[in-house]
């Protein structure tokens, strides 16, 4: 029998926790796989957020420190800083990146820090339970927006690539989706390149991933796969914002 | 070594830091302990460390706690508010159980405050400050050759117990200058940092973390570090006691009021009073037993702060209502003078 496909060796074989649908699990995987093809499970520190993925540190098979809401850039700063030969990654949510956090990712981003950021973008706060996000779209309803987001209480949906990718210290963004087959060999091409842009050296780098969340959205995987390409691509375009090239 | 230098506290408590092997520093300006990023931000090049200048006290912290975590010898100082926003980070790492120094030079407070020399900060670095059940090493210095000795002393504390010790100075103990000399702190047997993340080559993965969702495991783990606290508490009490084996009033003091109560001392001792002192140098573990024993032979304590009043209160539980504890402060930024405290001491009868 031939194998064709495995669990990478860089994710645990812990079951996860995640919501049916969600796709953070893709996610994780994509950035194992990543991890494995590029042979650096041994020499990464990844740094868990605070949100629904608290507990990626029990999924990824290498060397793992927990952050406080927000602060996982400030973490990964310190790391990295002490051990600029190793390579660290954040993995954050849009609660955790696009509003507790937004000090700590724009001069982390700012400085040049050489890390990578998986930015996992859901338009909405998972684990506390549905609450309004910064990433939340106008008339999307939340528990904390139940009449939808209306832009004159409370802001704009933020795009967070398109921001920091204006920074000088800023070597690659990129935004993706995991919504069909296609769009997920896309993600995992661009998360490596923002490893193999650390690896050499170039600056910071970030991929925000347009994810689902259909326990908070109220609909079913199918559906909110469907919701992501319909609603939230339109919003939050896709591709590359700022390439190493483009440093150079 | 064994030259004796003129240094502001500041500069010296960030030689001291350099000599005790500190070769990173994250930090945040502010009034009045700027001279100590300062100086670290020219010395620490030279020594091939990293200096960094954060985006907020928030984050200087927690690039403290990834570096703690990678294993580093890591410092940040700040100042009362900004050691506000650094409670958060201490208390993470509190909880994941890292070593690190914190410098405070406190200045008088709540709020925005002022920026001269107060010890208003010390029911925050005692008593918690940051949430949940746990406890920083708190080292009170009272002139700058003690600043330096702690603060070397303070990185092995931390390593030994992996735990935040924190150097509590004010405004005085920041800005003034003495000589001093860098001796090599007591040699301890310090246990391998075989926790930290630096990559797992050549061993199975490990993870920094203070979280523990089971209510049993949590409960198990802060009885743990409960354990350790006892530990520290039996065997790192630091105190100084002056002319307190006739003394009849006990001044009890730390830092800068230490000093001024110590003048106060000589002088009414030469008036004949039997004034002694008692000078905490740990407030936390704080030298309960020290007072405690002291309690059985004095008449009156009199402790003076630059607060409304916190010490007091570890005094009064340590004294257990042997005897009266009266307590003289000043606050805002305001330094007592000797004549207010043998003012004090003497209304109270004096002890001649």
């Amino acid at each position: 029998m031939i194998k064709v496909a495995g669990r990478p060796e860089s994710l645990t074989d812990k079951q996860m926790h995640y919501c049916p649908g969600c796709t953070h699990g893709i996610i994780h995987r994509l950035v194992a796989e990543v991890m494995d093809e590029l042979g650096i499970r041994e020499k990464t520190i990844g740094v868990a957020p605070v949100g629904c993925s608290v507990l990626a540190y029990e999924y990824f098979n290498c060397d793992m420190h927990e952050a406080a809401h927000g602060r996982a850039p400030a973490v990964a700063t310190g790391i990295k800083r002490v051990l600029p030969d190793k390579v660290v990654f954040t993995y954050q949510g849009d609660g955790d990146l696009a509003s507790i956090g937004t000090a700590e990712i724009v001069h982390a981003a700012n400085r040049g820090e050489k890390i990578t950021t998986i930015f996992v973008n859901n338009a909405i706060y998972g684990m506390t339970g549905g609450q309004m996000a910064p990433t939340t779209l106008l008339g999307q309803k939340a528990t904390t927006a139940p009449y939808g987001r209306d832009a004159e209480k409370a802001g704009y949906p933020i795009r967070v690539s398109e921001m920091l990718s204006t920074l000088t210290g800023v070597a690659y963004i990129a935004r993706v989706s995991v919504h069909n087959p296609q769009h997920i060999r896309k993600a995992k091409k661009a998360i490596k390149k923002a490893f193999e842009t650390q690896l050499e050296g170039k600056g910071f780098s970030l991929v925000e991933v347009l994810s689902t969340c259909p326990t908070n959205w109220g609909l079913t995987p199918i559906e909110a796969l469907k919701w992501l390409e319909e609603n939230m691509i339109p919003y939050y375009p896709l591709g590359e914002f700022k390439t190493p090239e483009e440093v150079e | 070594m064994g030259e004796r230098i003129l240094m502001k506290g500041n500069e010296a408590i960030g030689e001291a830091a350099i000599k005790a092997g500190c070769r990173y520093f994250f930090g945040y300006p502010i009034t009045p302990q700027n001279e100590l990023p300062e100086y670290m931000s020219r010395r620490l090049p030279e020594v091939g460390g990293v200096f960094l200048q954060a985006e907020s006290e928030v984050a200087a912290i927690n690039m403290v706690y990834g570096a703690a975590g990678a294993g580093a010898r890591v410092m940040t100082s700040s100042s009362s508010p900004g050691i506000s926003l650094k409670m958060e980070g201490i208390s993470y790492i509190a909880g994941a159980d890292l070593p690190c120094v914190i410098v405070n030079i406190v200045r008088g407070g709540p709020g925005l405050g002022g920026i001269q020399p107060a010890q208003s900060d010390y029911f925050q670095a005692t008593k918690g400050g940051g949430h949940g059940d746990y406890h920083m090493v708190v080292l009170a210095p009272s002139s700058i050759q003690e600043a330096v000795d702690l603060v070397m002393e303070a990185f092995d504390i931390a390593d030994q117990y992996r735990v935040p010790v924190m150097v509590i100075g004010d405004g005085m103990i920041g800005q003034m200058m003495e000589p001093v000399e860098f001796k090599e702190p007591p040699k301890r047997d310090l246990p391998a940092k075989d926790w930290i993340t630096d990559g797992c080559k050549g061993r199975k993965p490990n993870v920094i973390n203070s979280l523990s969702l089971q209510p049993e495991k949590l409960e198990e783990m802060n009885w743990n570090r409960y354990k350790r606290y006892e530990k520290i508490k039996e065997n790192e009490v630091k105190v100084e006691t002056i002319n307190m084996e006739d003394a009849e009033i006990a001044l009890v003091a730390y830092g800068t009021t230490s000093r001024i109560c110590f003048s106060a001392m000589e002088t009414l001792r030469e008036e004949g009073y039997k004034v002694g002192l008692i000078r905490p140098i740990t407030l936390w573990p704080f030298p309960t037993e020290t007072i405690s024993k002291a309690a059985d032979n004095v008449k009156a304590f009199l402790t003076v702060e630059m607060s409304t009043g916190q010490m007091v209160e570890d005094v009064r539980l340590a004294v257990n209502g042997k005897v009266p504890v009266h307590f003289y402060g000043r606050t805002g930024g305001m330094v007592p003078s000797p004549d207010e405290i043998i003012e004090q001491v003497k209304a109270l009868g004096g002890g001649k």
